[in-house]
């Protein structure tokens, strides 16, 4: 009797360890994959901006500083490695992209042009892009922090090789004012 | 809103279940069609010994199978004969500015939501509207309006297509378009049968029973009568459940919405254009008003609170929906105020 009870708790444990491990697996790869997509938007940013600043460099001859701060920031992020690395250089992009916007709405004839506001539409869905799988990639990653730490699925963490993702998060207090970007649908971005 | 589900996989569970039921009855009510009748041939049939020259349930075993055969088209061709009817056209490489903005943003949507990106389509109205339709992520499609693309801002625009991603990744969609396409059907048959029946043929049936056992007579009559009463109620019952499958439902995409664009207020703003442009969505057909972030028919009614609209109303109404978002921006707002 005692033998079957024992072998019946050793059944569940085994299958339990096998469910844990696989479902913490499972969050890993989640997290990995939620980092590609960020990955994905910030090469499209860094493909767009030289197109940007072609379209736009003959009729903004005044705003060399602007468009330099743009191209440099692109420069330096495109050069990150880390995970921290990528988020404060990406971070002073969005930033210099953000004035950048700004400067433009000076600019009637350039922000009129068509090709001007598709580059702008595609921009700006960029942006967005970015925090969205941002905010994706935050959500996924403190889901399986929180599930590779919680007990009892903390015990197979080692097993699993399961280790803390680290979040991208908002350093910069200017980053964390400027809301979502919203340009060239006739609104002036706030000063 | 009791039965309000805990998290997404139950959620995502009740969806896939209630779906199945909804399939299996329908098929229920075509066996009920063909194996009733043929109970009242055989009843009918029986001469004074009993002995009946019906005998072999022929009916019902065709109209079942025609029944499951109807089942299982709608809901594989569903999503896809729902766009046709509504005349959506799919956004496959945008040309315009506009076309390009909804593509971004249902892009954007799709990332937030970390589903794979649905299909897009565009519907040619000015009424703002929109709907999602599919069996579930793999392969969903969002249709929005001209009118919606062009009333609302885009942060707008994004929280209403928010609101449909949350019905494509609760799995809504499988069993709305479901209903949208079996509720379809069932109308279609009872107004076909029903004026069928007033030409000719239940007349013939009668003469045609004789007056043979008397009991078996009057036993075959009451059959026919409850299968005509079912075959009439049908359209009306069909219509009545699919409104309380999609109200409940609305809540909880507002506030997948919420969560997706950490915006409230922008799907708040958004149902109240949509609302106070009070035309009538004409491009959307009547079977698919359940599945319309708001009433494409236009009605008052779902503006009220109280029994009868719990009971007639496609959905819950809006001054309810727009503050329960409201409250979320200020329950977040609150959070946000802290110092850390």
């Amino acid at each position: 009797m005692t033998t079957i009870i024992l072998l019946v708790v050793a059944v569940v444990v085994v299958f339990w360890v096998i469910s844990a491990y696989n479902g913490l697996v499972a969050w890993k790869n989640q997290t990995a994959n939620a980092w590609k997509q960020i990955d994905v938007q910030l090469k499209r940013r860094h493909d767009l901006i030289p197109n940007l600043v072609n379209t736009v460099k003959g009729s903004m001859e005044f705003e060399k500083e602007t468009l330099d701060a743009v191209i440099s920031a692109r420069a330096r992020a495109m050069q990150a490695t880390t995970v921290g690395q990528t988020a404060s250089a990406e971070t002073a992009l969005t930033g210099a992209l953000g004035k950048f916007f700004a400067v433009m709405e000076a600019y009637p004839d350039l922000k009129s042009s068509a090709n001007v506001r598709s580059l702008q539409e595609e921009l700006a869905s960029t942006e967005n892009k970015i925090a969205f799988s941002r905010q994706h990639y935050n959500d996924t990653a403190t889901k399986y922090n929180t599930k590779q730490m919680q007990f009892p699925t903390n015990m197979v963490a080692g097993l699993a090789k399961a280790t803390p993702a680290e979040l991208w998060e908002i350093t910069d207090e200017a980053e964390r004012a400027v809301p979502m970007v919203d340009l060239g649908m006739g609104r002036k971005p706030q000063a | 809103m009791s039965d309000l589900p805990l998290n997404l996989f139950e959620q995502q569970q009740r969806n896939r279940r209630q779906t199945v039921m909804w399939m299996a009855a329908f098929i229920l009510f075509f066996a009920w069609l063909g194996f009733g009748g043929d109970l009242a041939a055989y009843l009918a049939s029986k001469d004074a010994n009993g002995a009946a020259q019906y005998r072999f349930p022929f009916i019902g075993i065709v109209v079942t199978l025609i029944g499951a055969l109807v089942t299982w088209r709608a809901f594989r061709g569903g999503p896809k004969s729902l766009l046709w009817a509504n005349g959506a056209k799919e956004i496959v490489t945008p040309s315009t500015l506009e076309e390009k903005q909804i593509a971004n943003v249902v892009e954007e949507m799709a990332i937030a939501s970390g589903l794979p990106l649905p299909k897009t389509y565009v519907i040619e109205d000015p009424d703002p509207n929109a709907f999602a339709t599919g069996h579930g992520p793999e392969d969903a499609a969002i249709a929005v309006t001209t009118g919606l693309v062009q009333k609302l801002n885009r942060e707008e625009l994004q929280a209403v297509v928010a609101h449909e991603m949350g019905h494509v990744r609760n799995l809504d969609v499988r069993l709305m378009t479901t209903i949208a396409a079996l509720a379809g059907f069932i109308v279609l048959l009872s107004d076909g049968l029903g004026r069928f029946m007033r030409h000719g043929a239940f007349r013939g049936g009668r003469s045609g029973g004789g007056r043979k056992g008397g009991g078996a007579g009057a036993l075959a009559i009451i059959v026919l009568v409850l299968w005509l009463i079912t075959l009439i109620l049908a359209p009306l019952i069909v219509r009545l459940m699919a409104m309380g499958v999609s109200r409940n439902r609305e809540f909880l995409a507002d506030a997948t919405a919420a969560e997706l664009t950490r915006n409230p207020m922008a799907l708040a703003s958004a149902l109240e254009k949509i609302e106070s442009s009070h035309e009538p969505t004409r491009s959307i057909k009547k079977s698919a008003a359940h599945l319309c972030i708001a009433d494409p028919l236009g009605r008052k009614l779902n503006d009220r609170q109280g029994a009868l609209a719990n009971l007639f109303g496609t959905h819950p109404p809006m001054a309810m929906r727009i503050t329960r978002l409201r409250g979320m921006a200020f329950q977040a707002a609150k959070i946000q105020g802290q110092p850390a």
